[in-house]
C-alpha cells in the first residue's frame, strides 16, 4: 500500500511553483466544525482531485476558495502571495472561477448571456449597454473551438439538455479563469458522451499549463483519468495525498475503501 | 487517455434546423405568441377597441373619451412598469400605489414651506427613493418577505399623510391651473395639465425601462437574480444590490408619475388608499404576460395591460354598462390572461421535452 499521511508541503520539483497554497484553513457553522485545518498545495498547471464522503467538507472548501464563504482561520497564497478573497468578485479578480454542483445557469437567459454572466461585454461607457452582437459572435467561436454543441447561442438555457447546460457552465468558467479553476462535481447528472466532452475540455485546458484545476468527483475512473494528484478528505482534514502516476485505478479505489473502512472502525471503536 | 479523439456532444433532443421551416403557418403563429407575450394583450386591446368603436361609434373615438381611457390607464401603468421589475425578481411592492399618492404630498408640503418648486420636486423624489431603499434593505437584509415589508410601508405612508395633512385636502397643487388648459404655462402642461401628458410620461418611462431591461447589464442582472438567485450570486451578480435598486426604481417611477397625476387633478385627498392602484397594477402586469414566479416579465406588456384596463373601463361606461360590471370584466380578463400564461409555459416546456 502506498498510502502516505498528508503532508502540508509535499516536495515540489523546482519547475512547479505552487499556484495555490492553503494553510490551516478552518471553518465552522455554529457548533458544527466543517474544516479542521486544511493544508493543500495546488501546483502550477496541475489537476488535483478532491474526494471524500458527503460532509467531509469538500464543497465548503471550494466555496471558501471561490470567495462565497469566509474562512475562520488560516491563510491562502496565490503564486506565493497571501490573499484575502472577500467575495465572489474578489476571487474572480484573482483569476479564480468556479463551477458549482448546483446548476449555475439562468434558465431564462440565452446561452451567450449565460456564458458571459459576470463578465458581460458592454458599450456606451457608464450606460453599460450590452454588446450583444459581439458576445454572440465570441460565444459561437468559443463553443465551436471547444466543441460544445448547443442548438443556438440564442437558445435559452431552459431549452438545453442537462448535459448541455453543464457543458456551458464549465465553458463559462474555463473561459473566464486565468489562474485557477474549481470544479465541484462537474460530471454530476451527465451522460457518457457529455462527460467525455467535459473531461476532454478540462484535460485540454490543463495541458496548456496556463491554469491549475481542483476537481471534486465521486467517480474514481474519471478522477484517475483527469488528475495528476488526488487528495482524500475525511472529517474536515486532508488525510491522503497521492500522485496518480504512482498508482493504478484499482489501487486508488482500494485506498479510498480502506480509508472509509478505517473511518468506520474509528467510529465504532469510539462507540465501544 | 485519447484526448485527440473527442466526440462532440450531439443534440439528439433538439430538432434539426431544417425542421423549423416546415412548421405549418398555424404553429408558427403559435410560436410567436408563445415567446412574445405582449402580443396576446395587444390583440385583445385592439379587439376591445374595435368593439367599443362599433358599439359607441364616434363617442368612443372622440379625444375626450380616449383621453379619459388614458386617464384610467396612466396611474395603473406607472405603477405596473416598476412592479414588473419586482415581480421578475419574485418580489412585490404593495406600497407603490401609496408612494404614488404620497410623493405629491411631500412636494406640496415643501412648496408650502417656501422651498423653490424644482427643489420641492427633487426632495419629494428623493424621499420616495428613500422609501424604496428602506423597502429593499428590510427585504434583503432582514429577510422579511417583501409582501409584508411593503404592506407595512403602505400603512405607514397612508398614516403619515393623514397625520400631517390634518385630514384636509391639499389644494391648489403647484403647477396645476384653474384656468383653461390653453392658457397654462408650458411647464404646467408638461407636468400634467395637458390631457395627454400623464400617459405620455408613462409611455416614455415604459420605453426607457424596457430598453434598460433588454439591452443593459443591469437588465441581465435582474433576469439572472430573478431566474436563479443562487446561480446568479455564484456567477458574481450582486443580487442584494439589484433587488434594492429595483425597489428604489419602482418607488421613483410611481412617485414621479404621482406628481404628474396630482398636477393633473389639482388637488390631493388624504383619504385615498394606494392599495386600489396596486391591485390594478399587478393585474396589468399579469394581463401583459408577466408570471409571478420570477425571471420572466415584460414592461411593454405591463403598459399594454394598463391600457387594456383603461379601454375596458372607459368603453363599458360609454356603451352604458354599469361601472359595477367593469369589475366583473377586469376579474375575468385577469384570470383568462393568467391561465393563458400558464398554458403557454406548459406548451414551451412540452416542446422542449419532445
Amino acid at each position: 500500500m502506498s498510502a502516505q499521511p498528508a503532508e502540508p508541503t509535499p516536495p515540489t520539483p523546482a519547475s512547479s511553483e505552487p499556484a495555490l497554497e492553503v494553510r490551516g484553513v478552518t471553518k465552522r457553522f455554529g457548533a458544527l466544525v466543517v474544516l479542521r485545518g486544511i493544508d493543500l498545495v495546488l501546483r502550477q498547471g496541475e489537476v488535483l482531485g478532491l474526494v471524500g464522503d458527503n460532509g467531509a467538507g469538500k464543497s465548503t472548501l471550494v466555496k471558501i476558495l471561490s470567495g462565497l464563504y469566509d474562512m475562520d482561520a488560516g491563510e491562502l497564497r496565490l503564486g506565493g502571495e497571501r490573499v484575502r478573497l472577500n467575495s465572489v468578485e474578489g476571487a474572480k479578480a484573482h483569476g479564480i472561477e468556479t463551477v458549482y454542483q448546483d446548476l449555475a445557469l439562468i434558465p431564462q437567459l440565452p446561452v451567450y448571456l449565460n456564458l458571459f454572466l459576470g463578465h458581460e461585454q458592454t458599450k456606451f461607457g457608464p450606460l453599460r449597454f450590452l454588446d450583444k452582437r459581439g458576445m454572440r459572435k465570441l460565444s459561437r467561436e468559443y463553443l465551436d473551438e471547444i466543441k460544445v454543441r448547443v442548438p443556438s447561442v440564442e437558445a435559452e438555457a431552459d431549452q438545453l439538455s442537462g448535459g448541455q447546460r453543464q457543458a456551458v457552465a464549465v465553458a463559462r468558467a474555463v473561459r473566464a479563469a486565468t489562474k485557477i479553476l474549481l470544479l465541484d462535481e462537474p460530471l454530476a447528472a451527465m451522460g457518457a458522451r457529455e462527460s467525455r466532452l467535459i473531461i476532454d475540455l478540462v484535460k485540454d485546458l490543463a495541458s496548456s499549463g496556463r491554469i491549475s484545476i481542483i476537481v471534486i468527483d465521486h467517480n474514481y475512473a474519471h478522477l484517475f483519468e483527469l488528475c495528476d494528484r488526488i487528495n482524500v478528505m475525511e472529517g474536515g482534514r486532508i488525510t491522503i495525498d497521492q500522485p496518480v502516476h504512482e498508482t493504478s485505478l484499482e489501487e486508488l479505489t482500494e485506498l479510498m475503501v480502506s480509508s472509509y473502512r478505517r473511518q468506520i472502525d474509528e467510529v465504532s471503536g469510539a462507540g465501544a | 487517455m485519447q484526448s485527440g479523439a473527442r466526440t462532440p456532444v450531439a443534440a439528439p433532443a433538439e430538432s434539426p434546423p431544417g425542421q423549423q421551416r416546415t412548421l405549418t403557418v398555424g404553429r408558427r403563429i403559435l410560436r410567436v405568441f408563445l415567446y412574445k407575450r405582449e402580443l396576446t394583450p395587444i390583440v385583445i386591446t385592439i379587439g376591445l377597441f374595435l368593439y367599443f368603436t362599433i358599439k359607441a361609434g364616434s363617442t368612443f373615438l372622440n379625444s375626450l373619451s380616449l383621453s379619459s381611457a388614458a386617464g384610467y390607464a396612466g396611474p395603473i401603468g406607472a405603477i405596473a412598469v416598476g412592479e414588473v421589475l419586482l415581480l421578475m425578481l419574485a418580489e412585490i411592492d404593495l406600497s407603490a400605489g401609496q408612494v404614488f399618492l404620497f410623493c405629491p404630498w411631500v412636494m406640496y408640503w415643501m412648496d408650502n414651506l417656501g422651498v423653490p418648486l424644482v427643489l420641492a420636486i427633487l426632495i419629494a423624489l428623493l424621499v420616495v427613493c428613500g422609501v424604496g431603499l428602506i423597502n429593499g434593505l428590510i427585504t434583503v437584509r432582514l429577510n422579511v418577505p417583501s409582501f409584508v415589508t411593503t404592506l407595512a410601508m403602505n400603512f405607514i405612508l397612508f398614516g403619515l399623510v393623514l397625520v400631517y395633512s390634518d385630514q384636509t385636502q391639499a389644494t391648489p397643487i403647484p403647477l396645476s391651473t384653474s384656468e383653461s388648459v390653453s392658457q397654462a404655462s408650458f411647464a404646467s402642461k408638461f407636468m400634467g395639465v395637458w390631457l395627454w401628458s400623464e400617459i405620455l410620461w408613462v409611455l416614455g418611462i415604459t420605453i426607457i425601462v424596457h430598453v434598460m431591461l433588454t439591452r443593459t447589464r443591469f437588465g441581465v442582472r435582474i433576469v439572472a437574480t430573478g431566474g436563479n438567485l443562487i446561480g446568479a450570486a455564484e456567477a458574481g451578480v450582486p443580487t442584494a444590490r439589484v433587488k434594492v435598486l429595483c425597489f428604489m426604481l419602482c418607488s421613483f417611477i410611481a412617485g414621479l408619475v404621482g406628481i404628474v397625476d396630482a398636477v393633473k387633478y389639482g388637488s390631493l385627498d388624504p383619504g385615498n388608499f394606494g392599495v386600489d392602484y396596486i391591485l390594478y397594477a399587478v393585474g396589468a402586469c399579469v394581463i401583459g404576460g408577466t408570471a409571478l414566479t420570477g425571471g420572466r416579465g415584460t414592461v411593454i406588456g405591463a403598459f399594454i395591460g394598463a391600457i387594456l384596463i383603461g379601454v375596458l373601463e372607459d368603453g363599458l361606461t360609454l356603451i352604458g354598462v354599469s361601472t359595477n360590471d367593469f369589475y366583473v370584466w377586469v376579474g375575468v380578463v385577469i384570470i383568462f390572461a393568467m391561465a393563458l400564461n400558464v398554458q403557454f409555459d406548459r406548451l414551451i416546456a412540452r416542446s422542449r421535452a419532445s
